[in-house]
């Protein structure tokens, strides 16, 4: 697929531009500051409605404005559709597909698919897990729209539960300074006019086992949604990193699950990486393992107040060689596994099943600055026969010969068309 | 917006601002029109803002609306007492009454327990509806709290609470909305619509 036109209102810098964009290799160039990644930004905003940038919308919004809008012509094969979406700084946003408003954001979202190279890649293999877990479900979102209703439950249910643990933590503690009695157990639920003190925070307290089915049944879907992932992409980033790189040893992935790790009694079998895959994707038993390493975790969990396990504790394992990537490759190795875990979700996004646009659109932000000569060409002749390439750069000089095409000089949020 | 203008046009700006889903600019609007609307309107509405501060008060019984001891539902004989309906707030009594399938008694919350907002069991009704159930005439709760992540979450402390009292505890189904299309149903949606399917008779 390719984006055929594009025209943003108010979004990042720009308050008005209208570009028509050819489909194969398109450079945007221009000093830094000039607005190149914004006109990039918003063409992936469009596949995930989350930008590669930032986590929340008020910053795409053009200072001053209340809204922006990004649309965009999409050609998917022989068909054309038309993506628009209304980024409202202070309310929930909206969205139209071929000019027909939709009844959810979400509806619209999967039309457009892009895969985005940028220079915070790298933190995909030095940075927290958090990146990682957001790489996994930014793709999850991208194939399955409908994924984006559990994480949002999900994510909703953990601060529940974390703020309950906080308040009930704070009590437990002061009650115990208190009276230097062990700490009492979770009152029963059945018993709300037992011997417990029912002043409001004990009451809160009393509710954190209907919190904990909430959290494990979310967290059970998540989870088995991102081994799933995981499965998919293994081969895929293996084979993109013999290619990226000089080929010295295999990449390969793994789901580290916090709800594995916490092991009633330090099982024995140190499992190796994806080890318990396959237990990993029935919902009804990690729902069920969740729900035992909460009651087991409780007074750990009371005392720190945080959740400490679900999938918002997990990882995804990048192992090179025998070797955790993090800590162990040098500097141009974690590129080629940053680069290796694009291309694959590249990949996969291009082959799904059910899906007929043909390749996503190819998104290089920046990206070629950051590599080595060797890798540098290397990616580029791995990405030129993509259908739409987008990338920015600098200079001119940035960009390799092997993507030559239309280029777009961008300059004080103008933009023109110079080849 | 509102230091722009003058005493009294100021505060009556900043006074409706304050109410839900009404922006600076709204309020703006607001208040110009009132200051073009006849006096006789406008006392109307003054009145109607004191009057239902004055008048209106929770019915002691379940906590809906009311303008004296009782609702008009918990005083009307010929609702079925053996039912009662567990709903979050007054707004969705009506919105129930409005299908006309329900004939039994409500209970209304206050709300729905929710940890960031530090409402817990205690700061709702639960006690109250507690009390009502010793009785022994009631044989039925239908949990009708809101289908979100602080609604269930409401529904299943109930749902253990009262289930060693020996009355029944239902909860509204969920599943898809009528008139909607099936391949946009959210998963967690479709899943509890299979959860919930139901055998089609012949």
């Amino acid at each position: 697929m390719h984006v055929s036109d594009l025209a943003l209102n108010d979004f990042r810098s720009y308050p008005e531009v209208v570009l028509a964009i050819p489909p194969g290799i398109t450079a945007f160039v221009g000093p830094n500051g000039q607005g190149k990644t914004n006109l990039v930004e918003s063409i992936g905003y469009l596949a995930s409605f989350s930008s590669h940038r930032v986590a929340s919308d008020a910053p795409l919004v053009r200072q001053g404005a209340q809204r922006a809008v990004v649309r965009a012509r999409a050609q998917l094969g022989e068909r054309a559709r038309i993506v628009e979406i209304e980024i409202n700084a202070g309310s929930a946003n909206r969205a139209r597909l071929d000019r027909a408003p939709v009844a959810r954001v979400r509806e619209a979202a999967g039309i457009v698919r892009s895969v985005v190279f940028a220079p915070e890649d790298l933190a995909l293999v030095k940075g927290d897990p958090d990146v990682r877990r957001r790489y996994l479900d930014d793709l999850l979102v991208q194939r399955t729209p409908r994924i984006a209703a559990v994480r949002a439950d999900y994510e909703r249910v953990l601060r529940q539960r974390t703020s309950l643990l906080k308040s009930a933590g704070a009590l437990r503690s002061g009650r115990r300074s208190r009276t230097a009695a062990p700490p009492a157990p979770p009152p029963d639920p059945d018993g709300p006019t037992g011997s417990e003190p029912t002043d409001g925070r004990s009451g809160a307290l009393r509710t954190l086992d209907v919190w904990d089915a909430q959290l494990a049944a979310a967290g059970a879907r998540l989870i088995a949604a991102r081994v799933e992932l995981v499965r998919l992409l293994r081969p895929l980033a293996a084979a993109a990193y013999a290619q990226v790189s000089s080929a010295q040893g295999d990449l390969e992935l793994g789901y580290r699950a916090s709800v594995a790790q916490a092991r009633p009694d330090d099982a024995p079998d140190e499992a190796p990486p994806g080890g318990c895959e396959e237990e990993l994707l029935a919902v009804d038993l990690v729902e069920a393992r969740l729900l035992e390493a909460m009651s087991r975790l409780r007074p750990k969990e009371l005392e720190r107040g945080v959740c400490l396990v679900g999938p918002h504790r997990d990882d995804l394992e990048l192992v090179l060689g025998g070797l955790p990537v993090k800590g162990y490759a040098s500097h141009g190795e974690s590129w080629s596994v940053a680069l290796a875990l694009r291309l694959a979700s590249f990949d996969l996004l291009r082959d799904d099943d059910g899906w007929s646009g043909g390749d996503p659109v190819l998104i290089l932000d920046d990206v070629f600055a950051e590599l080595d000569a060797r890798r540098r060409t290397r990616l580029a002749a791995l990405v030129a026969p993509a259908e739409q390439v987008l990338l920015t750069a600098a200079v001119a000089e940035d960009v390799p010969e092997e993507l030559d095409g239309a280029r777009f000089d961008v300059m004080g949020g103008e933009v023109t068309r110079v080849r | 917006m509102s230091a722009a203008y003058e005493g009294a046009v100021a505060d009556l700006i900043a006074e409706l601002g304050r109410l839900p889903g009404v922006g600076p600019k709204s309020a703006q609007r607001i208040a110009f029109h009132i200051l073009s609307t006849d006096s006789d309107d406008v006392a109307r509405l003054a009145d109607a803002l004191i009057q239902v501060k004055a008048r209106v008060r929770f019915c002691a019984i379940c906590g809906n609306v009311a303008e004296s001891e009782q609702c008009r539902i918990c005083a009307d004989p010929r609702r079925n007492d053996t039912q009662i309906c567990v709903v979050e707030e007054p707004r969705d009594v009506v919105a129930i009454e409005r299908t006309r399938e329900f004939r039994g008694r409500y209970h209304v919350l206050g709300g729905a327990i929710n940890p960031i907002d530090g409402v817990g069991p205690d700061d709702l009704r639960i006690r109250e509806l507690m009390t009502r159930l010793a009785s022994g005439v009631v044989t039925e709760v239908i949990i009708a709290t809101d289908p979100n992540v602080e609604g269930e979450a409401t529904a299943a402390y109930l749902s253990r609470l009262l289930g060693s009292m020996g009355v029944a505890v239902t909860r509204l189904a969920s599943g898809l909305p009528v008139g909607g299309d099936l391949e946009y149903a959210d998963e967690i949606t479709l899943g509890r619509a299979f959860e919930g399917r139901v055998r089609l008779d012949a």
